[in-house]
């Protein structure tokens, strides 16, 4: 079922009708959905409902399952990034990930920022690092927090810090979507409205996909909101219309806690 | 009284006690059919039963230390024995002689003599048998019915046959513990009887090892006692020869069954490597002696090294580090696995390539536990006696050319312990001050493996 797309800009992201199997189980059924970058969009639904595996398709983490077989098409710019020609590592680098468990390697805050952009030599010299590390830092929010103490480990931060350090992390190698799966489900109240607060301000500049179990949170900081339901896209729209006035019983029931 | 006769003994009795005692329990249930049991009726055989058996054994083990005392004196007390020579040598042989007589042990007597002491020693061994049969009855009975008498309804067994069972569990751990203390004491104690006629100085820092143990205690020339060769041919071999083999071929092999190896290939690959740490060290030895150490000669004097020796450390280095890359490899392989996935998939998610996210994430997170495994594999690597035994030689050379014959530590153990010399000469003792100083280092280095293995275990809890 294609949902109508909403915004009238070129969307960054496009998926035709993608099915996911693992092995002969299908988790994800035919859908479509085009992924603006002045908006961010949230993926709603009830604990397996394929959210979370759809967002892997779109930037190929599903490749490091081994029984994991995708189906349709899925554009970046009007790139197939499925076809044989991609390269999945330069597609990485600029579709962006955020993990649900805050995962900052076990090296300094410096270093994990400084990763991506070494392995894909963005930055020449010390100096351009430095200054790759600060804008990356600042953007996520975390450097005054931690300009002093960037030798320190990353793992030595509190969660809520260091699932910035890892959103900082993502920006540094300049990606074109961030996708984020259940962000701040592994973090407190407080940390949780710092990481909203944030991807509010990342808005317009990255695409941004954010999966997530609190209606709230979609509610809060998207614009366009995806309600998936064993293994379908239910619906798609505005978010404030998902929220307001749904067209399907489906989601209707959900948003009102009748399950899920 | 043979000590499997007491042990049947004492197994019966429990046993008879333990049915007893549950027979008691489900007495007082029929009896007064409301009530429950502070405890199932088979705690209280539990109960009753140890504290028929557990004395007894006891009474045993003590009696079995006291009994040949005993029955010594009182054979020296009998007038056949008045005439024993004073000389404590030969009475202690004429002493053993009966004794072994009269438990049946030899046929005859070889020093008639002796046979006036035979029957003395019967007797007196068939009296103490008695006794200390009628000691452990007594003992077992009484064991048990103070423990029956206790027995009430509301009588907790089930907490105290947990606390007994805690202490034999106790005790079960304490063997292996005190073992090694003793093997400790032993080593210890030996060695300095050593060090008294050699200094510790020129066994430590002497650069000349070449103990004669046919010459006389007295004038032992402490300049032949220098180990250093031996901890060079140790070092060289265990930790430098072997490691350079085991360490990048076992790592490698890790991180190509985690990372890489498809889960078929993994489950065929991953056992047979670890059948490599099954195979008998001395089959490795004469693998090295036969087939690796006379290629190594052939292939350097193909070079033209014409000196080349058939015994090298080459040989036995490579063969030893062969024989270690599943110790390497099964621990790198572990500590790869235990660094979160978490890891692995944020380094992909950031577009890194997999020998990217092995090379700068998943090894430098594992090294705390690569590095325990490898100083693991060196303890072992310099504990082992059979290859070098076959392949390095024996010759203490103080070299780093490793085609030359070298000796190490364990071959020096060996070759002092099975030679001619008594155990009041230095080159016997040697073996034990050359066998702590390899107990010390191996523990040592267990010891920092551990702790390091611990705190690895701590980033990811």
């Amino acid at each position: 079922m294609v949902t109508n797309p909403i915004s009238n800009a070129e969307p960054k992201m496009r998926a035709r009708d993608v099915s996911v199997y693992y092995g002969t189980k299908k988790a994800i059924d035919a859908v479509s959905i085009d992924i603006p970058t002045e908006y961010v969009t949230a993926f709603i639904g009830p604990s397996g409902c394929g959210k979370s595996t759809f967002l892997r398709t779109l930037n190929r983490m599903n490749d490091t399952i081994a029984s994991a077989r995708v189906e349709g098409r899925i554009e970046l710019d009007g790139e197939d990034i499925y076809e044989s020609g991609m390269d999945v590592v330069q597609l990485r680098a600029r579709v962006g990930m955020v993990f649900q468990k805050p995962n900052p390697f076990p090296k300094s805050i410096y270093e994990n920022v400084a990763y991506g952009p070494r392995i894909h030599g963005f930055a020449e010299g010390k100096a351009d690092l430095d200054a790759v590390v600060e804008r990356s830092l600042r953007r996520a929010g975390l450097w005054e927090e931690v300009k002093d103490r960037l030798e320190d480990s990353g793992t030595a931060l509190s969660g809520g810090q260091q699932q910035r350090l890892c959103i900082a992390r993502a920006i540094a190698v300049e990606p074109e979507v961030i996708l984020m799966d259940e962000p701040c489900s592994a973090l407190d109240p407080i940390a949780t409205a710092k990481i909203e607060e944030l991807i509010d301000e990342l808005r317009g500049r990255y695409a941004i996909v954010i999966v997530t179990h609190s209606m709230q949170q979609a509610a809060r900081v998207s614009q366009r909101t995806a309600f998936f339901h064993l293994g379908h896209m239910v619906e798609y729209g505005e978010t404030s219309q998902i929220f307001t006035t749904p067209r399907e019983t489906r989601t209707q029931d959900y948003i009102t806690g009748r399950y899920g | 009284m043979s000590p499997a006769f007491l042990i049947l003994l004492a197994l019966g009795l429990g046993l008879i006690a333990w049915l007893a005692a549950r027979a008691r329990a489900w007495s007082f249930k029929r009896s007064n059919p409301g009530t429950r049991l502070a405890a199932l009726p088979s705690y209280h055989g539990w109960y009753v039963a140890f504290w028929v058996v557990l004395p007894m054994l006891a009474f045993a083990v003590l009696w079995s230390v006291v009994q040949p005392m005993l029955v010594e004196q009182s054979v020296l007390a009998n007038p056949a024995a008045a005439d024993l020579p004073g000389f404590a040598l030969e009475r202690e042989t004429m002493l053993a002689e009966a004794r072994a007589v009269a438990t049946g042990a030899a046929p005859a007597v070889f020093n008639p003599d002796a046979q006036r002491l035979v029957a003395p020693y019967r007797e007196a061994l068939s009296r103490f048998n008695l006794i200390g049969l009628i000691a452990a009855l007594v003992i077992a009975f009484a064991g048990g019915a103070w423990a029956f008498l206790r027995l009430r309804p509301d009588f907790r067994a089930r907490t105290k046959v947990e606390r007994t069972v805690m202490a034999l569990l106790l005790l079960a751990s304490l063997v292996a513990i005190l073992t090694t203390l003793g093997i400790f004491v032993s080593l210890v104690f030996e060695s300095v009887r050593f060090f008294g006629m050699i200094s510790p100085a020129d066994f430590l820092f002497g650069t000349r090892w070449g103990p004669d143990p046919m010459s006389p205690a007295e004038s032992a020339d402490p300049s032949r006692y220098g180990a250093i060769p031996l901890f060079w041919g140790t070092i060289y071999i265990g930790a430098i020869i072997a490691m350079i083999v085991a360490i990048p071929l076992g790592l490698m092999s890790a991180v190509y069954l985690t990372q890489y190896a498809d889960p078929r290939w993994r489950r065929v690959l991953k056992p047979a490597l670890e059948i490599l740490a099954g195979v008998p060290t001395v089959v490795y030895g004469y693998f090295a002696a036969l087939t690796v150490a006379p290629a190594i000669r052939d292939a350097a004097i193909a070079i033209g090294i014409d000196n080349a020796s058939s015994e090298s450390a080459l040989a036995a280095g490579l063969v030893m580090g062969v024989m270690i890359i599943p110790f390497v490899s099964s621990m790198a392989d572990d500590s790869i696995a235990a660094v979160p996935s978490a890891m692995r998939d944020g380094s992909l998610a950031m577009g890194a390539t997999t020998n990217e996210t092995i090379r700068r994430v998943l090894l430098p997170a594992a090294l705390p536990g690569i590095v325990a495994g490898v100083m693991l594999a060196i303890s072992r690597a310099i504990g082992e006696t059979m290859i070098v035994v076959m392949a390095a030689g024996a010759a203490a050379n103080l070299t780093a050319n490793p085609l030359e014959a070298m000796t190490t530590v364990t071959f020096q153990i060996v070759a002092m312990l099975t030679g001619e010399g008594s155990f009041d000469n230095p080159a016997t003792l040697s073996a034990f001050a050359l066998g702590l100083v390899l107990f010390l280092v191996t523990l040592a280095l267990n010891f920092i493996a551990l702790r390091v293995v611990k705190r690895f275990r701590e980033a990811y809890e």
